[in-house]
């Protein structure tokens, strides 16, 4: 175990990412209609699961959770990135981001 | 001492995850998402993630951030419209969120560690102290046993890449253009012009440039650079 960790312990390490997760869950409840919060709230709780899996692999020794954070990374730059893409085209075409608007888009 | 510097982390990595789902500016919103990665990149440290530390903080602040922010900026959105269903939604968020958040604690507090759970296949790579350091470590890990996976992310980030750039590209007939073809098929005949002229003396046609017709008025895009719009006929515009 590595000796920060193991002087903190895992279970703050947990109760903070629980709390970004709730956060996060709770943003995406809280800003409906405003898209880049909603993505924000997206990324704080892909944030949260990379501080799980920087814990436990921090906690258990074992570097292949530090290797899955890295993938997740990968991922949320690419989501982002698309997002922000759609995001921007979509704005182009209507002249609104409201999120209640998109079910006009249904064929 | 490296309890008060987790908690430190922890506090204001919290904090801001708050400020950013609750500012009422997006681009304070922004700011504290930028404060929050940073936050969390010291927790990383703490945990003994150096590289992932750095790389939170190179690409989600140097980039995702960033492109929020310019996203946030560019576009031109009434943003307090946007907060008028707060009040409706609020109630029913924060009961999803305590639910969440109490099995969340109940499960924390009940786990425990299988015993038939296989030796991690890394053991004892990339501890302090050890024989590499953690960035040493996990590339070993990464292009040894997780090759085949990290090719993929790569092909994954080509393919948002891409996805991002058909999605937001605008053909404009404005500008001026590279045509390879026509670069390629220029021959020596049509660029060029000998001129015979007496020792001494240059020549001031077309304006003092030694300049064959046809090779700017053709390539150039119509309307730019004085070039009347009639004059090309080229197809230029969409």
């Amino acid at each position: 175990m590595n000796s920060a960790i193991a002087q903190i312990g895992l279970g703050p390490f947990l109760t903070v990412s629980a709390a970004l997760l709730v956060l996060g869950v709770f943003g995406i409840f809280l800003n409906r209609k405003n898209i880049i919060i909603i993505m924000m709230s997206m990324e704080l709780i892909l944030l949260s699961a990379n501080l799980n899996f920087v814990a436990f692999s921090g906690a258990f020794g074992d570097l292949s959770g530090q290797v899955m954070v890295l993938f997740t990374l990968t991922i949320a730059a690419a989501e982002a990135a698309i997002g922000l893409a759609i995001l921007t085209v979509y704005f182009r075409n209507r002249g609104s981001i409201q999120v209640e608007d998109v079910a006009t888009m249904k064929g | 001492m490296i309890q008060l510097v987790f908690y430190v982390f922890a506090t204001v990595l919290v904090a801001s995850a708050a400020m950013v789902i609750s500012a009422r500016n997006p681009v304070h919103s922004v700011l504290f998402l930028i404060l929050g990665f940073f936050n969390a990149a010291g927790l990383f440290l703490v945990a003994g993630a150096e590289f992932l530390a750095m790389i939170l903080v190179i690409v989600y602040v140097g980039a995702v951030a960033v492109l929020f922010l310019f996203v946030v900026m560019m576009l031109d959105i009434d943003f307090t419209k946007m907060r008028e269903g707060l009040q409706r939604y609020a109630p029913f968020g924060a009961a999803v969120g305590c639910v969440l958040f109490a099995e969340l604690v109940m499960a924390g507090l009940h786990w425990v560690t299988s015993p038939a759970v296989p030796a991690p296949i890394t053991g004892g790579l990339g501890e302090p102290g050890g024989p590499m350091t953690n960035t040493a470590a996990l590339g070993t890990l990464i292009y040894t046993h997780y090759i085949l996976l990290f090719q993929l992310c790569g092909l994954i980030l080509l393919v948002a890449m891409i996805g991002a750039i058909t999605l937001t590209l605008r053909e404009k007939p404005t500008g001026r253009r590279q045509r390879i073809d026509r670069q390629h098929g220029r021959m020596r005949e049509n660029t060029l012009e000998m001129l015979d002229l007496p020792l001494g003396n240059g020549t001031t046609a077309n304006g003092g440039f030694l300049r064959p017709p046809g090779s700017y008025y053709d390539t150039a895009v119509p309307g730019s650079y004085g070039i009347p719009s009639s004059d090309s006929g080229e197809g230029e515009a969409k």
